[in-house]
């Protein structure tokens, strides 16, 4: 019995099986192997799907073979060095990730307290929530300008890796200030009246109350922002020529080579998806308790 | 001097009254029973004690002082147990100790929450959390917590009603050898006469809200150790049952003979967005654009 409430998915109604025995057998085999077979379905019919476009309508697309061929070196050596826009595909991977573990980084040392004086404060709600609103929806491409504009005066920094911090935090904080305040707000009032009541100080109230009771929103929140930090890095490395997965995409298509631009957007998409996991297997174990 | 006093206490929320002109008054180690209906405004009275609520006209006081706020000086233990469900037990009884004492030793605070928390007899259990306890066993901690406080008075907001019969039995019987051992002033809120009788030296019931009021208090002469079973068939108690349950319902048949009220249901049953729409079935949500209109009548005195 978990006390606090949390939104949680009802488990599926199974679905009587056929009443024929054929039929029953047939409905046994499939729901035994559908959940290797399904998956494996749907990508072979993408995969035909481009086999089919490069030959007809988009002949400048590479098909899947040739994607394959071009492909292998960054895959075979992934941690190669051949220059600084031609390196393994894990190595421009690493790159981008550091990047985006400082943006995200800093997106959650500002997003969580800034998220808490939201919950706690209405007086900051009413101030804040209107620009917050108006900011959100900005989009990275639109921010970077301004990153660089804002740096572009410090002496001999790096201004496209300030740049590109700026955006990726600024982009990516938002999930984590707006659950962490509905995390404070949701606080059952039981909760705090235990706190009056046993008199906590202020600092206790927030360690051994506050904190705890708005960790599961908190973690969905850095969930979240990680899921947008990572949409991010591609726009700004894009935009600032930095080497990385997104910025090693935009190079190969300037030089008119497409056939590494699908090994790039399936690297993003698969690192996109094992932070997604690691980020839900961490959440979990915060909802169990 | 009484230890807790009521003065013409009053309490809204918005337009409704709740609580109208209450007064109380409640000795040291005595153990009153105040008995009500639900929705009757007992847990309102009952945070005004605590100090969570402030009256909005009279006065709430303590040992002749103003009560502006919770205290350790009058435990409170939940309705719904409120333990914090990311410590454990002795975590838990912890945290008011060591709130409470910060000039003991490490040692010294362990010792007084082990002592509280087996005088509950929850020693066994003493590393678990909340969710891995039972309700009975969760609102023992929740009473060790309160008089780990060692309070001068202990708030009992109706803490057995969501419980079993059997574990209520045991529990009253806890609460009952709690009052004979350490001669604990309580003030126990609860909607069951029975349990009342069982318990207090003196039973209050309060009116049917809005606007709640104390009738007038049913002392209860019987000896302790009260025995439930011999109780039943003693022919005082059955009289003094009857007294506390015609009080209940006077007051009762003298509010609004009936009340209507809308019930606006929720226009969306939850879905199961696990499962994918099927051609076939309808598996969309089910609208359930109904008002229903109910009318409840009070109870009559018959």
């Amino acid at each position: 019995m978990n006390s606090t409430s949390l939104p949680v998915t009802a488990s599926p109604i199974s679905t009587a099986p056929a009443s024929h025995p054929i039929r029953a057998g047939i409905y046994r085999w499939f729901s035994r192997l559908d959940w290797f077979l399904l998956p494996f379905a749907g990508g072979a019919a993408v995969l035909a799907l481009w086999y089919l476009s490069s030959a007809t309508w988009a002949k400048d697309l590479p098909n899947p073979t040739q994607t394959w061929i071009a492909s292998k070196p960054y895959i075979v050596e992934p941690f190669a060095k051949r220059g600084e826009l031609d390196q393994g595909i894990l190595r421009f991977t690493w790159l981008s990730l550091i990047l985006v573990a400082k943006g995200y980084a800093i997106a959650l040392v500002i997003g969580t307290p800034l998220g808490f004086l939201l919950g706690i404060s209405p007086l900051f709600t009413r101030a804040l929530d209107p620009i917050i609103q108006v900011l959100r929806p900005v989009s990275p491409l639109a921010w970077l300008p301004l990153g660089m504009i804002l740096f572009g005066g410090w002496k001999g920094a790096n201004v496209s890796e300030l740049a590109a911090l700026f955006t990726i935090s600024l982009c990516a904080m938002w999930p984590t200030v707006l659950n962490t305040a509905v995390g404070v707000r949701a606080i059952p009032q039981d909760y705090m009246n235990v706190a009056r009541v046993l008199k906590l100080s202020r600092w206790k109230t927030l360690t051994k109350v506050m904190i705890p009771a708005t960790l599961p929103y908190m973690f969905t929140g850095f969930r979240l922002s990680l899921g947008i930090a990572w949409l991010v890095i591609v726009a700004a490395e894009m935009l600032t020529g930095r080497p990385g997965i997104g910025g090693f995409l935009w190079q190969q298509y300037n030089a008119l080579i497409y056939e590494q631009i699908i090994l790039c957007i399936l690297t993003i998409g698969l690192v996109g998806f094992i932070l997604d996991r690691l980020m839900s297997v961490v959440e979990r174990r915060f909802r169990s308790v | 001097m009484p230890l807790l006093e009521l003065k013409q206490v009053s309490k809204r929320f918005g337009d409704a009254s709740v609580l109208n002109e209450v007064n109380l008054s409640v000795e040291e180690g005595e153990f009153v029973a105040i008995i009500g209906y639900s929705g009757s405004g007992k847990t309102t009275l009952v945070s005004i004690l605590a100090g969570l609520l402030a009256p909005d006209s009279g006065t709430a006081l303590f040992d002749g002082r103003a009560i502006e706020g919770p205290g350790p000086e009058r435990g409170l233990v939940f309705q719904n147990y409120s333990l914090l469900p990311w410590l454990t037990v002795v975590e838990n009884v912890a945290l008011a100790v060591d709130q409470l004492h910060p000039d003991w030793s490490d040692s010294q605070r362990s010792a007084h929450t082990d002592r509280y928390v087996s005088m509950v007899n929850l020693a066994a259990a003493r590393d678990k959390r909340p969710a891995e306890l039972s309700g009975g066993m969760r609102q023992r901690v929740s009473v060790a917590r309160a008089l780990a406080m060692s309070p001068r008075v202990l708030l009992l907001d109706e803490p057995l009603s969501a419980l079993d019969a059997l574990t209520r039995a045991t529990l009253q019987d806890e609460i009952a050898r709690l009052r004979r051992e350490q001669n604990q002033t309580i003030v126990l809120i609860t909607n069951d006469p029975d349990e009342a009788l069982l318990l207090a030296d003196r039973v209050i019931p309060l009116t049917r809200g809005p606007g709640a009021t104390l009738g007038p208090g049913v002392p209860i002469p019987l000896p302790h150790p009260r025995d439930r079973r011999s109780l039943t068939h003693d022919p005082m108690f059955q009289r003094l049952r009857r007294e506390v349950i015609a009080s209940l319902l006077s007051v009762a048949a003298r509010t609004t003979t009936s009340l209507s009220k809308d019930l606006i249901l929720p226009n969306l049953e939850p879905e199961d967005l696990e499962r994918p729409r099927s051609w076939s079935t309808r598996s969309g949500p089910v609208r359930l654009q109904e008002r229903r209109t109910v009318t409840v009548p009070a109870p009559t005195d018959d």
